[in-house]
């Protein structure tokens, strides 16, 4: 699943790592996410986008909306 | 790469398990391949070196539900699938061969070690879908 997880972090100036220990999931998970080879759980997803202050479908493209 | 919390103690019971098995296979083979005990203490006895395999099952049960980061818990969900599907594909080619008596007869232990074998399959089967997609 497509999403602005990389760009958003990137903006914030912050690491995978530090995503990841605000998210306290590994750093691992956060590249993962970010190259769309895991799409997180439901729970996980809106806590990232909490995080940023957005709604969920700000940083997460739905699938039947992607080019 | 530093290891969660879940892992750290998966690591701690497998380190304690493993030394647990070689403590106990040692005196129980020694005893039991010179016939110095029989009857249901030898059962007993026999059933103990198991113990600690079955508690390695346990373990990667226990890590599982203690895992709190959902990703790494899919990667070790993948990796024991591709494990059973190797160990149960082994065992059942060799039980068609051995039931033709075309190969000999594999001890039933014989399994869990492929089951092991087949996590470090399912390990390097991991690391190349995370280099590929990196």
């Amino acid at each position: 699943m497509n999403n602005a997880v990389r760009t958003l972090r990137s903006e914030r100036g912050w690491s995978q790592q530090h995503l990841g220990d605000l998210l306290g999931v590994s750093r691992q998970s956060v590249n993962a996410i970010e190259t769309g080879r895991y799409d997180p759980s439901l729970p996980l997803a809106f806590r990232i986008a909490e995080l940023f202050g957005l709604a969920i479908e700000d940083v997460f493209v739905s699938p039947s909306k992607e080019p | 790469m530093s290891m969660s919390p879940a892992q750290r103690r998966y690591t701690r019971r497998i380190l304690l398990l493993s030394l647990l098995y070689a403590a106990l296979l040692m005196p129980v083979v020694y005893l039991l391949s010179r016939h110095l005990v029989a009857g249901p203490l030898a059962f007993i006895l026999g059933v103990l070196p198991a113990l600690p395999v079955v508690g390695f099952f346990v373990a990667i049960g226990a890590y599982l539900v203690d895992e709190q980061d959902e990703y790494l818990r899919m990667l070790v969900t993948r990796q024991s699938l591709i494990a059973t599907g190797i160990a149960m594909t082994a065992a059942t080619v060799w039980g068609f061969l051995e039931g033709f008596e075309l190969v000999p007869h594999a001890l039933g232990y014989a399994w869990p070690i492929v089951w092991f074998a087949g996590l470090g399959a399912g390990g390097c089967v991991n690391k190349l879908l995370e280099r590929r997609a990196a």
